[in-house]
């Protein structure tokens, strides 16, 4: 049978210049590692599944049949969320939405024990209510509180509760959303920096059919928020409006209050009666951005269905992480055995490569760790251990590809080069392939598989680099060691092991049988 | 090793060949009976779906004195509805799992437990899940699916050839198939883990296939020009020169799988590593033996409807018959002859 007739296209460019790869390799690891110093980091940061804690997956959905979940309405749910969370006062608890567009998760993480909490804060509903303010104070300590005592119409339950209301504490920050619409609160502004005692609720969140920020046209950069009501909230906000604005101040103040937080209270300056409101004030162009988010999607739309609840001891963290690097050890170690025995000397190349991979994995999760606050779980130690196989795949790839062209009788070095130009394309699809798979899989995914995705992604990569800038020229400048030009037994490359015959290579006339 | 080496290099010159483009009737019937077995499965056991899918709760105590009984006997006392499964993990560890509960009752099997064993609530690891999370990763899992198999087709059909593309798209959808088919018949737990491992497994058959397709691209190119061989013939000898490459990707695949596998199962007793590293594992092996035994001889089958291709073939064939006495038909070279051609090379 005739062997296959490809030309060999192109001389092939890199043997003369091994070295500079080399170099730009180092380059890059000492440019990692140097980032990774300058950063600070010296650990890996750890998932919550590897150190113990609780992480929570809301899903969301429109609360009923005229709302729809929206891409703003969603970042409006995870900035009340991480309002939330950040009251319990945990370093580096996590509010993220995960996937893409309408179509994502809330994910919440909390790491240490005191993440218990987290599961009952979260699931409650925010509303956006409009209330008078009956009192305002800027004394936030207990003490004091009782000076502004409002004129009539408050009880002295409501007094005491304002007076002893600490509005520097995160745990009053919370935003529970108990608000009874009805009852006349007490409650503190979002920011911490005063406190209210306001009326029953007098229009609802549901009522605003728009918001939007604007800049005044003649004013130098005076941004503001109009808002727009329906037909029943045009008639409440007139009434509203109509009342207090004849009062004094602060009760002539209507406060925005979102799940029990007071956003802003403006001073009310004429009755409203058209439904069409205007909000001055200092904003810049964030606040009154943010101002108009609240009223439009404060009432928040969405209701969340609790999708998953994890909490993981930092016993199980621990056993876990444990766990994952015996694996890794395991699955590396063997994977070396395996290299060495089969591919003799070439084996070296490939303990090299798998050995500059990983450090360059673990520089990577120190760096990235820092920049963009990635976090190794277990699914993605289990995405780098799949990783080894996948780089030490493209070894194989190439290393046949050698034996190949030496059983067509080229010597050595050019058996490097050859078998390169063809090994490089066949890599190259077939890391494409991972690294589209990785891609997908990490958009579509929530959660733990993200992690694996990106790691798997992130070893495919690597895999390039080291095959391009490692694996391929310490070939070359291996090819011209005699011990493997001259095909030594234990090279990997000699005749015997390649499968080539001295001379007239004997024929079978019949089927090898699958045994051989 | 050696001797695996030594095949390499008969494989690779022809000297040895396994007729495997031409014996594609055995690989497909071979498959079809797997996948048979596997719908057989999923119609009458289905796939045994952990509580991530349903929907429910899982309480895991770390104590190695803890019984599977003591636990049974305080969580029924909460009163739950449902079925109660409990289980020893390993050596220290018994979980409870439950259907869909609310937080009440989450937190008063959580109190009945710390009191039953006396450890703190923090050291019990709980998972809850809500009736719907499932239906909302399956569909995204369905979707990356979707894009997956589209992307692909599209990148391999331009990296390659429309008919490799579609080839190697059957050897995946082949590959999951067979995969979820043993899951079904054998019962083991599906979970998110399994799912990740059943979409990696899409990425990993593909892999195996494309160093497959890349060789009978290459040794097919000037197949026409040249009348020798047919394409299938051609596509046989690339797949027996691939031969021992695929195994050793496979090989090495493998090891650091049934290394995950292996601690996953064998520390954990149960979770993540462990559910992933099965799926792949199977998938890995399904997938290997696609990458040589399915995908080529479909590749060629759908090569061979070309007309060019079947004029290839009868020039062989008539070239053959020129030589030798005893020819094949058309499309097909017998044992014999093909022997006799290697014997005078």
């Amino acid at each position: 049978m005739s062997t296959p007739q490809t030309p060999v296209k192109t001389p092939v460019k890199t043997s003369g210049r091994p070295l500079r790869a080399l170099t730009l390799l180092a380059v890059i690891l000492v440019g990692l590692l140097g980032t990774a110093l300058i950063q600070g980091a010296d650990s890996v940061r750890l998932g919550l599944d590897l150190r113990g804690g609780t992480s929570v997956t809301l899903q969301p959905r429109a609360s009923n049949a005229d709302n729809k979940v929206t891409s703003e309405a969603i970042d409006q749910a995870v900035s009340i969320i991480r309002q939330r969370v950040n009251s319990l006062g945990v370093a580096e608890s996590e509010v993220t939405a995960q996937g893409s567009g309408t179509n994502r998760q809330i994910v919440i993480s909390v790491p240490g024990e005191s993440g218990r909490r987290v599961v009952d804060l979260v699931g409650q509903t925010a509303e956006l209510r409009f209330r008078q303010v009956l009192a305002e104070s800027s004394a936030l300590a207990g003490i004091g509180g009782g000076e502004a005592t409002p004129t009539g119409g408050v009880s002295a339950e409501i007094n005491a509760r304002f007076a002893a209301l600490d509005c520097t504490n995160p745990a009053n920050l919370q935003g529970t959303g108990a608000d009874s619409p009805n009852d006349t609160i007490v409650a503190c502004a979002r920011t911490g920096s005063a406190k209210y005692i306001l009326g029953p609720a007098e229009v609802l969140g549901q009522q605003v059919s728009k918001a939007s920020a604007g800049i005044d046209q003649q004013g130098a950069s005076a941004w503001f928020v109009s808002l727009t009501f329906d037909g029943e909230g045009t008639r409440a906000f007139g009434a509203q409006t109509a009342r207090v604005t004849s009062l004094p101040s602060p009760q002539n103040q209507v406060a925005i209050v979102l799940d029990g937080l007071v956003v802003s209270a403006p001073s009310i300056r004429e009755a409203i009666p058209s439904g069409e409101a205007q909000i001055t004030g200092s904003f810049s162009q964030v606040e009154a951005q943010d101002l108009a988010n609240v009223l439009k999607y404060g009432s928040l739309p969405l209701a969340f269905d609790r999708g998953e609840v994890q909490q993981v001891s930092p016993t199980l963290g621990e056993d876990q992480l444990r766990a994952g690097l015996l694996a890794g050890a395991l699955g590396m170690g063997l994977v070396l055995i395996f290299s060495v025995a089969y591919y003799r000397g070439l084996g070296i190349a490939i303990v090299g490569s798998l050995g500059i991979a990983a450090a360059m994995l673990y520089l990577l999760f120190l760096v990235l760790g820092k920049s963009i606050g990635f976090t190794l779980t277990l699914a993605g130690i289990a995405g780098s251990i799949v990783a080894i196989g996948v780089t030490a795949d493209s070894f194989i790839v190439y290393f046949e590809r050698i034996r190949d062209e030496l059983r067509e009788g080229k010597t050595l070095r050019t058996a490097v080069e050859t078998g390169w130009s063809r090994a490089r394309r066949t890599i190259i699809v077939a890391d494409l392939v991972s690294l589209i798979a990785a891609f997908l899989l990490y958009f579509f995914a929530v959660g733990g598989v993200r992690g694996f995705a990106f790691t798997l992604g992130l070893t495919t990569i690597i895999d390039l680099l080291i095959v391009f800038l490692f694996t391929k020229p310490i070939v070359t400048v291996l090819s011209r060691w005699k011990f493997f030009a001259s095909g030594h037994p234990l090279s990997g490359l000699s005749p015997k092991s390649v499968g080539m015959k001295e001379k007239n290579a004997k024929i079978s006339q019949t089927e090898s049988p699958l045994e051989a | 090793m050696a001797k695996l080496s030594g095949l390499g290099g008969r494989l690779y010159s022809g000297e040895t060949s396994f007729n495997i483009v031409e014996n594609r009737k055995r690989w497909y019937s071979f498959s079809a009976l797997f996948i048979v077995a596997s719908i057989f499965a999923l119609g009458v056991q289905g796939l045994h779906l952990g509580i991530e899918f349903k929907g429910g709760a899982s309480f895991t105590v770390n104590k190695a004195t803890a019984t599977v009984q003591e636990a049974r006997e305080a969580v029924e006392a909460v009163g739950l509805p449902g079925e109660i499964i409990v289980q020893k993990i390993g050596d220290s560890k018994v979980r409870v799992q439950t259907g869909a509960v609310d937080a009440a009752q989450s937190r008063a099997i959580e109190a009945a437990l710390t009191q039953k064993f006396g450890v703190t609530e923090e050291s019990i690891d709980t998972q809850l899940v809500g009736p719907s999370w499932g239906k909302e990763i399956t569909k995204k899992a369905i979707y990356g699916l979707i894009a997956f198999l589209l992307v692909i087709m599209l990148f391999l059909a331009m990296v390659f050839e429309p008919k490799m593309a579609a080839a190697a798209i059957l050897a995946v959808v082949h590959d999951v198939f067979i995969t979820v088919g043993i899951y079904a018949l054998v019962g083991f737990d599906v979970t998110p883990a399994t799912i990740i491992g059943f979409l990696t497994i899409l990425g990993y058959s593909l892999y195996d296939t494309v160093v497959v397709f890349d060789k009978v691209r290459e040794n097919t190119k000037s197949v026409v020009a040249n009348s020798k061989v047919t394409y299938s013939q051609a596509a046989n000898l690339a797949v027996n020169q691939t031969i021992v490459r695929s195994l050793n990707t496979s090989i090495i695949a493998l090891i650091p799988v049934g290394s995950i596998l292996f601690v996953g199962a064998g520390l954990l007793g149960a979770g993540t590593l462990k559910d992933l590293s099965l799926a792949l594992f199977i998938g890995l092996a399904v997938g290997t033996y696609s990458s040589i035994f399915i995908a080529p001889p479909f590749l060629a089958q759908l090569r061979e409807k070309e007309p060019a291709m079947q004029a290839l073939a009868k020039r062989v064939a008539s070239r053959a018959g020129a030589a030798e006495t005893n020819t094949g038909s058309a499309t097909k070279i017998s044992r014999r002859t093909q022997a006799k051609r290697k014997g005078r090379k």
